[in-house]
């Protein structure tokens, strides 16, 4: 059991308190999967993404992992449906994502964006960009990410750590269905990060369904249900954790868990 | 010399003592650049910001064509909306002419593009900050817009002083569809340049003064908001 910091007031794990953004339980998540067909995306004559197919598991942690400039942060851009891809699909239950399922999604950017507002007024901006007005409820999340106390402070003024708090307690706030996260816990203290891992978990244990970038390997172990790799803008493999970890089917991928650095010499591709 | 420093003394006097004639001009002075000003903004902040966000064919001969129109010479708008309002033009019928409401069309055409040019630079480059967010959320145009408008309000301020200031210091249109007659459409530049030819430096200082204390006015105002601005992390 981890220890939390006094100024982190959560719920406890079960995620079943009514105070919270993320705990009421979404509808079933196994009817709404997400998934990738032939997915490609070039820009500049170069592939950045190389026709991937791929299917997330419909509930739990998917965690994405690769070198630097895989496609990690593209391919959830693409999964979000914020950029187009040049061919292939994404679908939601079968179908073409549309307005109202994008709608229904919430990202947390690897570079936090906040608005020129307090911390409170960025969380009630999104709040009524969903026609949500129940002015406790901007409070109530910014409470979970342990930032009550700056409240009114402006957003942009925050440490990076802090922004990177609001920017997911602004996620949350929209209680989505897939909560996209692109390294989010990057720059937190220990203890920030464990909390905000213990959100993401009681997210996933109230039917949300995460799909997370880190680097973190430490985290990926106790956060993820299935780990991605992505390689080159390419699957190289999608299971377990401890499949992952202990037993690596690609060499790209023994090489990212031993930290080793990719050269021509130990791929033979080119990856200077 | 002797000539100067007594004109300048007089001048300050009458600045001091609130000559009424003095005042009645710079009060013109004031409505009809503030009023141009509003109506500029009405007009250049909504297109500027239209532009910002969205994306059509044309649109960037359109954001030249701004840029250019910013520095429109004064005579030349001047002239144009003569033109249109005097006897013979296709408004002539308004008998506008020589009326404060002529200064301040000609004032508003003269400084929408101002204001229509800088909003857009302004918001445009917030967008570019934000439109990562704003494509999260899937936020409509007018949501958009309505944010940026908000969020850029300290540096939207200062784009409507700079089109406030290039009005207010401006003479060859006012003097040009106003005709600076007394009492009616007399404001500071104009006064400043017909009493000077005439050789009543005194009038024509203590208005000079008072126009270069609106300019450093303007000036520290605009650096007030920036400032402003940038301490409580709102730019
Ligand atoms: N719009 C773009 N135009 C051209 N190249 C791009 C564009 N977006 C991303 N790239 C390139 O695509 C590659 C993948 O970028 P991406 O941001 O997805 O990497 P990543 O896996 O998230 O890496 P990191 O771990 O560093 O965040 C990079 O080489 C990047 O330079
Ligand atoms: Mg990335």
């Amino acid at each position: 059991m981890l220890e939390r910091p006094l100024h982190l007031k959560m719920s406890g794990a079960g995620g079943r308190s009514a105070d919270a953004g993320v705990s009421t339980r979404v509808s079933d998540a196994s009817r709404h999967p997400l998934e990738a067909r032939a997915l490609s995306y070039a820009a500049d004559g170069k592939l950045l993404i190389d026709s991937i197919d791929l299917s997330f598991a419909p509930e739990g942690i998917s965690v994405m992992m690769g070198y630097n400039g895989a496609g990690k942060s593209l391919l959830l851009r693409l999964l979000h449906g914020m950029i187009e891809p040049s061919s292939g699909r994404v679908l939601w239950s079968g179908e073409p994502v549309t307005e109202e399922v994008r709608r229904q999604q919430a990202m947390v950017f690897q570079k936090p964006v906040l608005l020129r507002r307090t911390v409170l007024a960025n969380i009630e901006f999104v709040l009524k960009s969903r026609g949500l007005k129940d002015p406790q409820q901007a409070r109530r999340v910014i409470e979970r990410v342990g930032l009550s106390d700056l409240a009114n402070r402006p957003a942009r003024l925050l440490s990076g750590g802090e922004q990177q708090r609001l920017a997911l307690g602004r996620a949350l706030a929209l209680n989505p269905r897939i909560l996209f996260l692109d390294e989010a816990t990057a720059s937190l203290d220990p203890a920030s990060m464990l909390a905000i891992e213990e959100i993401v978990r009681q997210a996933r244990d109230s039917g949300h369904k995460i799909v997370m970038v880190t680097h973190n390997i430490g985290q990926a172990k106790r956060l993820a249900d299935e780990i991605i790799f992505i390689h080159d803008g390419r699957i190289t493999e999608q299971g377990s954790a401890d499949a992952f970890f202990e037993n690596p089917a690609s060499r790209e991928a023994q090489a990212y868990r031993d930290g080793v650095i990719l050269t021509h010499e130990n791929t033979g591709e080119l990856n200077a | 010399m002797q000539d100067f420093a007594q004109s300048f003394s007089l001048a300050l006097m009458h600045i001091v003592t609130l000559d009424p004639d003095l005042i009645e001009i710079v009060g013109l002075s004031l409505q009809v650049s503030l009023s141009a000003t509003v109506i500029s903004c009405l007009i250049g902040l909504p297109v500027g910001a239209f532009v910002a966000v969205t994306r059509f064919p044309g649109r960037s001969a359109l954001i030249v064509c701004m840029n250019a129109l910013m520095g429109l010479p004064p005579v030349v708008v001047g002239l144009f909306v003569y033109l249109q309002l005097s006897r013979a033009g296709p408004l002539g019928f308004l008998g506008l002419l020589y009326t404060p409401t002529a200064m301040i069309i000609a004032q508003s055409i003269l400084i929408t593009p101002i204001a229509g040019a800088l909003s857009r630079q302004v918001l445009e480059d917030l967008h570019k900050e934000y439109r990562e967010q704003f494509s999260s959320l899937v936020l409509s145009t007018a949501a958009q817009i309505r944010a940026l408008i908000w969020d850029g309000r300290y540096s939207l301020i200062t784009v409507a002083l700079a089109a406030f200031g290039r009005s207010v210091a401006e003479v060859g249109a006012v003097i040009i569809v106003g005709g600076n007659i007394d009492h009616l459409t007399r404001v500071m530049t104009t006064a400043i340049a017909l009493e000077t030819s005439k050789g009543d430096l005194t009038l024509a200082m203590s208005l000079g003064l008072i126009l270069l204390f609106i300019a450093l006015g303007i000036n520290a105002l605009v650096s007030t908001f920036r400032l402003t601005a940038s301490r409580y992390g709102y730019a």
